[in-house]
């Protein structure tokens, strides 16, 4: 290996794995500190590791309804959060579309939107429990979907929106010289022109599905990490409330590095 | 009776005119410039025979029918391509027949788009997307899609104009044996006046705005085919380029003026965390400095 070749290799090391890695100790060290000293019942780093050892050694056990290994709980979340999230995108990229391209229906619907945008999911629950109550057993779960719907259709509808009307001029005006169907104008000119916006509204909705799921397996008890975070506070088990919430982070990462990958494939274009 | 026909046209936007009775005719088969200074109304004139923007007040008929709308008749060559930047080469042509041709067999439609990519000499391009291509060459594929529709008229607002010198005039040259081979009416929009002279019938000169209208035409009568380095040498055609130029100069005498403006320069600080740092403390750029514009 070449010197400037090692030079390099030295320096993403430093970079990718050493400087994160300096981040991680800070942080532990505090924990360490602060539950040793004014916050008596936070468990210490090396306490939540082995209570959590059964939980990620074997991630998709199952020993009982609320006592599941830490990835089959995270499986069982991202399952309602996908449901909820494929109903945001089917309901949220149309009401954009139509924002984007009708005034009048921005200007019915624009004062709304933004009315009904900045309310907490904690506030949506009750009201999604109420609305499937003829459900049943299942009108948590139903509660919980429209939650996540509701809460994270925002930024797919307004970047959408914002995509239809930056959509050039003369973008359109080859489809008016073609005299193509409005049909046609929609996917061939309009949709792939939007695009790149509506992948960050995608990712954005993502990131905040994945905010609410937690706080609606909270209120509802579904299996989930959520559900399991608050059942393990009433359990006084507090180290499994560490360790959900560092797989609820991660989990989230992975999400949004994801949604990066394919939001920038479509950049390009 | 003239193919095109545009009666006292007038355009204004937002209360200020660009275009006042505006009139122009041109018979089938004729190849028309109009040359004019930038941001006098020349893209203005093309949308509104093209049909993409209405007028104020005045009518434009093509073979009698009035225009009302856009239409693929009127084969447009957008000033900055618009090309579809999702779509490669063969693919952005193949839109726009389809959507003119639609009775095609796929066979056919693929035959047809081949044709016109393999005109503009760009075959070995076929697959690539916009941004691959230079600028050149995105023209020459924006030609070959409005030639691929085959327009009864060809509207041309500056083609060329964003091209060194070089391959302009290869492009001249191609726009020229295209003419030549099927004889479709051309409306070019140009600022070169030997550009003009090179391809045009008749050459219109552009006023002056606010209001600007159309000045009398110009009839070329030098020989065709028109050799670019012979022409330089043709007192015909050195006397015709003296007479365009000065009516060109003479609308701008009349308005010549400077105006001294105060020119304050953004205070920027740059926001990206991994710049290097310099080892110096940052200079804020808030200067103001003094600017000169003559304008024409
Ligand atoms: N959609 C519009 N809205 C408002 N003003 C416009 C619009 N389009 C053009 N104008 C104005 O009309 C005038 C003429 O514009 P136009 O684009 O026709 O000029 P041009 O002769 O084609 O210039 P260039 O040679 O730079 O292309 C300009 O002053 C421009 O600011
Ligand atoms: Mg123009």
């Amino acid at each position: 290996m070449n010197s400037q070749k090692f030079d390099h290799f030295v320096r993403r090391f430093v970079d990718l794995i050493l400087l994160p890695c300096i981040g991680l100790g800070i942080v532990l060290v505090l924990w360490s500190i602060s539950s040793a000293t004014w916050a008596k019942e936070l468990p210490s780093p090396t306490k939540t590791w082995e209570a959590s050892k059964p939980y990620v050694v074997e991630p998709f056990a199952k020993r009982g309804e609320m006592d599941q290994g830490i990835l089959r709980f995270t499986w069982y979340s991202l399952q309602l959060v996908a449901k909820g999230y494929v109903i945001a995108l089917l309901i949220g990229t149309p009401i954009g579309f139509f924002l984007g391209l009708s005034k009048t229906f921005t200007k019915i619907f624009d004062p709304l939107i933004q009315i009904l945008r900045p309310v907490s999911p904690l506030a949506w629950l009750p009201l999604g429990l109420v609305l499937f109550i003829s459900m049943g057993k299942e009108a948590g779960t139903y509660g919980a979907l429209f939650t996540i719907a509701i809460c994270s259709m925002w930024p797919t509808v307004l970047n959408t929106a914002v995509g239809v009307r930056a959509v050039p001029q003369d973008y359109l005006n080859v489809g008016r010289v073609l005299k193509l169907s409005r049909w046609k104008t929609l996917t061939t000119i309009l949709l792939p022109a939007t695009l790149p916006y509506m992948f960050t509204g995608f990712r954005l909705s993502l990131g905040i599905s994945w905010l609410v799921i937690v706080a609606a397996e909270m209120l509802t008890g579904t299996p989930g990490v959520g559900g399991f975070l608050w059942q393990e506070y009433n359990s006084l088990i507090y180290e499994h409330i560490i360790l959900s919430i560092i797989v609820i982070g991660v989990v989230g990462f992975i999400l949004d590095r994801l949604m990066s990958l394919v939001e920038s494939r479509f950049k390009t274009a | 009776m003239s193919f095109l026909e545009l009666k006292n046209v007038s355009k204004s936007y937002g209360g200020t005119p660009v275009l006042r009775d505006v009139n122009l005719s041109i018979a089938e088969g004729e190849f028309v410039a109009i040359v004019g200074y930038s941001g006098q109304g020349k893209t203005t004139l093309m949308s509104l025979i093209a049909g993409l923007t209405k007028p104020d007040s005045g009518s434009l008929t093509l073979s009698g029918q009035p225009i009302t709308g856009p239409g693929p008749d009127r084969g447009l060559v957008f000033q900055n391509y618009s090309l579809l930047p999702w779509l490669t080469v063969a693919e952005n042509i193949e839109l726009a027949v389809k959507a003119v041709f639609p009775d095609q067999t796929p066979a056919e439609c693929t035959a047809h788009v081949d044709k016109y990519i393999a005109m503009v000499k760009l075959s070995h391009a076929k697959d690539r997307r916009p941004s691959q291509l230079s600028g050149g060459m995105r023209q020459r594929v924006s030609v070959a899609r409005t030639l691929a529709i085959n327009p009864r008229i060809l509207l041309l607002d500056e083609p060329l104009s964003a091209l060194d010198a070089l391959t302009r005039a290869n492009l001249q040259d191609e726009i020229s044996s295209i003419w030549q081979s099927d004889r479709k009416t051309v409306v070019l929009i140009t600022n070169s006046v030997d550009e003009a002279l090179l391809l045009a019938d008749r050459v219109i000169p552009l006023t002056l705005g606010p209001g600007a209208t159309l000045a009398a035409s110009i009839p070329i009568d030098l020989p065709r085919p028109r050799d670019r380095k012979a022409l330089n040498h043709d007192p015909q055609f050195k006397r015709l380029r003296a007479q365009i130029t000065e009516q060109l100069l003479g609308f701008g005498a009349s308005r010549t003026s400077s105006t001294t403006r105060k020119l304050v320069l953004p205070d920027i600080m740059p926001e990206n965390l991994d710049a290097p740092r310099v080892n110096r403390p940052p200079r804020r750029l808030s200067e103001e400095k003094q600017e000169t514009v003559v304008s024409l």
